[in-house]
């Protein structure tokens, strides 16, 4: 495996990989999310492991086949099984069967809400449990890709083919198909509730303005975007998909819309996974050759975390304060910075 | 990184039109004792009698590609449960995809040529089409869908064989054969076909792209089959001459078959063959070469769902063996003499 050709000299890059805890999940894992300061690693099957900062780790069954997708809140993890089950996995390590489909089909997305509300979707149904605990559902015209809720109100964004539709599922009112050819897999909205923006099965994202439903193309990736994160203050959106981390700006009121991307930290390997850091100017970024950086989003420094010459990376986030960082590889292996 | 070939999961795509026995095929390769464990994704969920721990149901939604390729469709829940599958990765050995009886197998297909993840994870293994021995001429007729499954097919189960006489069974085999003449055929009741026979193919391997003789039949028909030149207006007549296998033109689905023992210009040829799928290959369901370039002494293979292409060069001639191209094209309103002229201006003289 070859380093960092691409203009940075390994000697001169600044390095806190000493500083990395090395965790061993054993597993394949898909995501990370921190419950209180414990890193919790979700796996692509059975388990989810949580790390703490000593590298204690303790393993929590929640199914007994594949865990399809996964979101957090920051008290609970909430995820899909592909036994048509939704679980709900708390800091202590409670395990909660939330809902049950009764076919027992797949269940493939879910979206989490501050106040307690939760999504998930089956096939071509999305469902929404509120907070007061009543579902609803809403079928959309094929499969969904993926859910989100808006910052503001009990509103969701089911993204499909062909568009997203909006949908509030406490309004009589018709949901909003907002339309565009495609299939859009990804979706979220920038957390000042201005954009929705979803990543496609074609290598590109597409937004829109949300009060005029104006579009944004955003396209000119090599490879799909499977990871988007807001950077503070919805400023802009870090992407994977591309050799760089790809950042359009949101700043104006227009968007992205005529403005080139910022494009930072280029190696020699695809960005596989982005997180940007919740409070300061700071992204990290997972490569297709197992590197981590963590990247200043002002002038694009870089810091490496985790050198390449692994699996992809699969998995990174922060916790809520940004004083630990959490990743690892398809294959599990895992690490826990703190800083 | 990719995955070598024979690490991919194999794919095999069940199709068949409805009622000519694509659940009693996929119920016996599941009881069969062969060890192996299958993730079964299937179009119907929970309807039909399927007794198997990974089984999936499938939207059968097909979407169109945003790469300005009409014909470049894919389907979009394979996608997703491929993407779901593969987080099971080493629970189970091969994938049988089971669509319904009115579906285009195209789009099963190029979902694993165009789609990134699925192809870095699984291969497609091959084509098997149950045909029902009954009624399949019939279908013939009057289901486009049920031509589009014969001539897409490399595998066909010809079904209920119990069910016709004789000359019954001479006759649906003859159209078939009238519309693809390339594929393994087998006679069978109550789908009994031995597994190996429709599993692990390796029908979209390059490397097993080996012979591209027509797969004419293994028993009771010795005589020579010269290709006839047809009067294209003249629907579905008879080309028995009174010496056994009757022979059929398909008046909208064709085969073309073309050979060159003279050496091929590969700079004349390749963008040919661009240019050839690139317009014509909605008409174009399957493509299959092995070329004989000039000053090469590598074989070059290639293969094509429509406008989809994959070539390699596979490996050196043998000494023995004459250095011959060959060419199948398997499709609707071929235009043949354009393909034989544009084949022909390719052949280095």
């Amino acid at each position: 495996m070859k380093g960092f050709e691409s203009g940075i000299d390994p000697a001169s890059i600044a390095s806190v990989t000493e500083r990395v805890r090395a965790i061993a999940i054993g597993a394949s894992v898909t995501s990370v999310h921190f419950l209180s300061d414990r890193a919790a690693f979700v796996g692509a099957e059975e388990s989810v492991t949580f790390a703490d900062k000593e590298g204690e780790l303790s393993k929590i069954e929640i199914c007994g086949g594949g865990l399809l997708c996964a979101a957090s809140d920051g008290a609970r993890i909430v995820m899909g099984t592909d036994d048509g089950r939704l679980v709900a996995l708390d800091a202590e390590g409670g395990v909660t069967e939330l809902e049950r489909d009764p076919k027992r089909r797949w269940i493939d997305n879910v979206a989490l809400h501050a106040d307690g509300a939760y999504a998930w979707s089956v096939g071509k149904t999305a469902f929404v449990r509120s907070g007061k605990g009543e579902a609803k559902s809403l079928e959309v015209a094929s499969t969904v890709g993926g859910l989100a809720f808006a910052p503001k109100g009990l509103r969701l964004a089911v993204a499909h083919y062909n568009g997203a539709t909006l949908w509030f599922p406490n309004m009589t009112a018709k949901p909003e198909l907002l339309e565009w050819a495609g299939s859009h897999l990804g979706v979220t909205f920038s957390p000042d509730n201005k954009f929705l923006v979803t990543t496609m099965h074609e290598p590109a994202l597409h937004g829109w303005r949300l009060a005029d439903n104006r579009h944004m193309r955003m396209s000119g990736y090599p490879g799909r975007v499977k990871s988007m994160s807001w950077s503070v203050a919805s400023k802009s959106l870090a992407t994977s998909g591309a050799d760089t981390v790809i950042m359009w700006p949101f700043t104006s009121k227009d968007g992205p819309m005529g403005k080139q991307p910022a494009m930072l930290a280029p190696l020699q390997a695809r960005v596989t996974v982005v997180a940007c850091h919740p409070r300061e100017e700071v992204l990290a970024a997972g490569y297709s050759d197992g590197t981590v950086l963590m990247v200043r989003i002002e002038d694009g420094a870089e810091i490496l975390v985790r050198r390449n010459g692994t699996p992809p990376v699969a998995a990174l986030a922060w916790n809520a304060r940004g004083t630990l960082l959490a990743f690892a590889d398809e294959e599990g292996d895992a690490g826990l910075l703190t800083l | 990184m990719s995955q070598t070939t024979s690490e991919k999961i194999p794919v095999t795509v069940l199709t068949g039109y409805l009622g000519a026995g694509k659940t009693t095929l996929l119920n016996r390769i599941l009881s069969e004792n062969h060890g192996k464990k299958y993730a079964v994704i299937v179009n119907e969920f929970g309807e039909i009698g399927i007794d198997n721990d990974l089984i999936i149901g499938a939207d059968e939604e097909v979407f169109e590609m945003n790469n300005g390729c009409i014909c470049c469709t894919v389907r979009g829940d394979l996608v997703r449960i491929m993407g779901g599958l593969m987080k099971r990765k080493g629970k189970f050995d091969a994938i049988i995809v089971e669509t319904t009886g009115l579906a285009d197998p195209a789009p099963v297909a190029q979902t694993f040529f165009v789609d990134e993840d699925v192809q870095k994870n699984a291969r497609l293994d091959a084509v098997v089409t149950v045909a029902d021995a009954k009624w399949l001429a019939d279908r013939l007729k009057d289901a486009p869908e049920a031509k589009n499954q014969i001539a897409f097919a490399d595998v066909i189960v010809l079904n209920k064989t119990d069910l016709v006489s004789k000359p019954e069974l001479a006759e649906v085999e003859a159209r078939i054969r009238g519309i693809n003449p390339y594929a393994k055929l087998h006679r069978t009741e109550r789908c009994k076909v031995a597994l190996a026979d429709v599993l692990e193919r390796g029908a979209f391997d390059l490397d097993r792209i080996l012979d591209l003789e027509p797969d004419f039949l293994e028993a009771g028909d010795e005589h020579d089959h010269h290709r006839h030149g047809h009067d294209h207006h003249d629907h579905d007549h008879d080309h028995g001459h009174g010496h056994g296998l009757k022979h059929y033109h398909d008046e909208d689905m064709q085969s073309l078959s073309l050979r060159s023992d003279k050496p091929l210009d590969p700079m004349k040829f390749m963008p040919w063959l661009q240019n050839l799928v690139a317009t014509e290959g909605q008409k174009i369901l399957r493509s299959k070469g092995i070329l004989a370039f000039t000053d090469d002494d590598d074989r070059y293979v290639f293969q094509g769902v429509h406008m989809m292409l994959e070539g390699d060069h596979q490996r050196k001639w043998k000494d023995d063996e004459p250095r011959e191209s060959r060419l199948i094209f398997i499709g609707r309103e071929l235009p043949e003499q354009a393909i034989r002229d544009g084949f022909e201006s390719c052949i280095v003289s």
